[in-house]
């Protein structure tokens, strides 16, 4: 297996820990062993911890041109390493760039690609996928034909588990520039804020908000969560200006998968569970006993938002005390 | 300026999924399609690209069965100025099957841009406009929610987790399209009746062997029947205590 992982300044992302452990799963099933691939401009911090959940060996390709995402530079090179390495699958996530990166890899070699997988297994030898279509509202199961199959995994999916192994760092440099396309620069929300994406706490959002500056008590909310929660939003309070489409959560934004979502004066229209039925668990907050998403809420406490929010801030405060 | 906009046709996002004998697929029965809204965004940058530049052609381009022209009627209506259906009774669920086809009808057809939607809601695959940009070795941005175009440069940018990723590109380009790049138009009754008369030419797809069988549609796991903790403020710290006993999530 090959797995395909992501840095950002030099750091892995923790979504990394995912792929491997994805990957890994597959190996085990197909009976095989676990390349970690790193694309840096130098040394990856973190890279040499990934032998714990089961990569057998960490390679970091290095190139000037490689801090960044660069779309074109990354497929070349993961298509080379692909096709030259006997892999009988490669491992992505299903973030921005993987997403971005996968489908690029795929076309070079020629293969089957599913991307966003909720689960992944071996029947018969070959690699089969599960993947949420019709906003949730279907699971498909595919058989991925021919050799290297591409699979992308949604994150927070693959709970990242240990299974240690030995981890071999290695390291080399690689030619080619980035390509035509390139990444001037991130422009960063604010710095340290986790994205709705990938945060393992969601706290969101909606109209029962009644106006913007009320999300403050969901910040307050999030923030009790010691840097673990990120605030998420409606599609009705983005299509409204009060928040950004970056925190959009839905069929029109961001599919999230956390271990906690909290549904705060969200009704629960069909786009909007089309964003978060896979978490873990659902708490959700309304004043209409009767609204939609209390079906798929695993708790539910239906009351003025205002009231028991900051009380639920004040609980968890205690929690982390 | 000269653009193809590759379009799709969906079920509507209200759609009760209903999955047909098979097995394998959507029962289709009663199911209204629809343009798929990410690729509103792409035709509606495609026009006004167009309108910028004051000359120009806007193509679209749909892989789908013979109903899908109404799909192009729809993007006809918005403005567009040609269509062609590459027609297949079934879309493959192997995204690079389908981008094959793309490719070869977009192939020397002398495009500056060619514009998808970020994905479908149906399929959710998530690829097919990449794809096509490396089977024509074209520049790619994928997700693109703000476009700047100036000469024969572009710059994008696109969301990432925690920021935004501003990209360079040139031009002839491919691109795939987000929320937020534009507000795509209504068609006016001038336009529908405009898009009658407009040409929408029909041929076989050339699709190809696909890489990616169908084993099962399921229905997605029931989540196990909520509760009601209980009303009002009294009742967080009970959902805090199952919140840490029962879910062990805190």
């Amino acid at each position: 297996m090959l797995a395909v992982l992501e840095q950002r300044d030099g750091a892995l992302r923790k979504v990394s820990h995912e792929v491997v452990t994805g990957a890994r799963r597959l190996a085990d099933a197909l009976g095989g062993s676990v390349d970690a691939l790193l694309l840096a401009a130098g040394g990856v911090k973190g890279a040499d911890q990934l032998g714990r959940f089961g990569a057998d060996k960490v390679i970091t390709l290095t190139n000037a041109a490689f801090g960044m995402y660069a779309p074109e530079g990354y497929a070349r090179v993961i298509a080379e390493r692909a096709a030259t390495g006997g892999y009988r699958a490669v491992v992505f996530a299903a973030s921005a760039t993987g997403k971005d990166l996968a489908p690029r890899v795929a076309a070079r070699l020629g293969c089957a690609l599913a991307q966003d997988v909720t689960d992944v297994g071996v029947e018969a030898g070959a690699v089969v996928v599960t993947r949420p279509v019709y906003a949730g509202k279907a699971l498909l199961t595919l058989k991925l034909a021919g050799t290297p199959a591409l699979v992308s995994l949604r994150p927070n999916v693959f709970t990242p588990v240990e299974r240690p192994r030995a981890g071999v760092v290695e390291s080399a440099a690689v030619d080619g520039s980035a390509g035509r396309v390139v990444v001037q620069r991130i422009r960063a929300a604010d710095a340290g804020a986790l994205d709705v994406a990938e945060a393992p706490i969601v706290v969101s959002g909606g109209r029962g908000l009644k106006e913007p500056a009320n999300f403050k008590v969901l910040e307050e909310l999030a923030a009790a969560f010691a840097g673990r929660a990120a605030v998420g939003a409606s599609r009705a309070v983005v299509d409204a200006g009060w928040r950004p489409h970056a925190d959009q959560v839905g069929q029109t934004g961001k599919t999230v998968s956390p271990t906690l979502y909290v549904a705060v004066g969200i009704s629960g229209a069909i786009q909007h569970l089309a964003g978060m039925r896979t978490s873990k668990v659902i708490v959700a907050i309304n004043k209409d006993k009767d609204a939609p998403i209390f079906k798929v809420a695993d708790y539910g406490i239906v009351g003025d938002l205002f009231e028991v929010v900051p009380k639920l801030t004040e609980e968890i405060k205690k929690l982390h005390g | 300026m000269k653009i193809a906009v590759c379009i799709k046709r969906v079920p509507d996002s209200e759609t009760r999924v209903k999955i047909a004998a098979d097995g394998k697929s959507l029962d289709e029965a009663g199911v209204k399609f629809i343009l798929n809204p990410y690729d509103e965004f792409a035709v509606e940058e495609a026009l006004q690209r167009k309108e910028q530049a004051g000359s120009g052609e806007v193509v679209v381009i749909a892989l789908g069965p013979a109903a899908a022209q109404e799909t192009i009627r729809t993007a006809l209506a918005m403005g567009a100025d040609r269509g062609t259906l590459l027609q297949a009774d079934r879309i493959p669920a192997d995204g690079l099957a389908a981008a094959t086809a793309l490719a070869a009808e977009l192939k020397g057809g002398g495009y500056d841009l060619i514009l998808f939607g970020k994905m479908a809601i149906d399929d959710y695959n998530h690829q097919v406009g990449p794809m096509v940009a490396e089977l024509l070795d074209l520049p790619c941005v994928t997700t693109v929610a703000h476009l700047e175009i100036e000469g024969g440069k572009g710059v994008a940018e696109r969301e990432i987790e925690g920021g935004l990723e501003v990209v360079e590109f040139p031009l002839p380009a491919v691109l795939t399209t987000d929320k937020g790049l534009n507000e795509p138009r209504y068609p006016a009754l001038k336009g529908i009746m405009a898009a009658k008369k407009k040409p929408l030419d029909v041929k076989p797809a050339a699709l190809g062997a696909g890489r990616m069988e169908v084993v099962a549609m399921t229905p997605p796991p029931d989540r196990k029947e909520g509760k009601i903790v209980g009303e009002g403020g009294a009742a967080v710290a009970e959902l805090v205590r199952l919140l840490r006993e029962e879910a062990k999530v805190l």
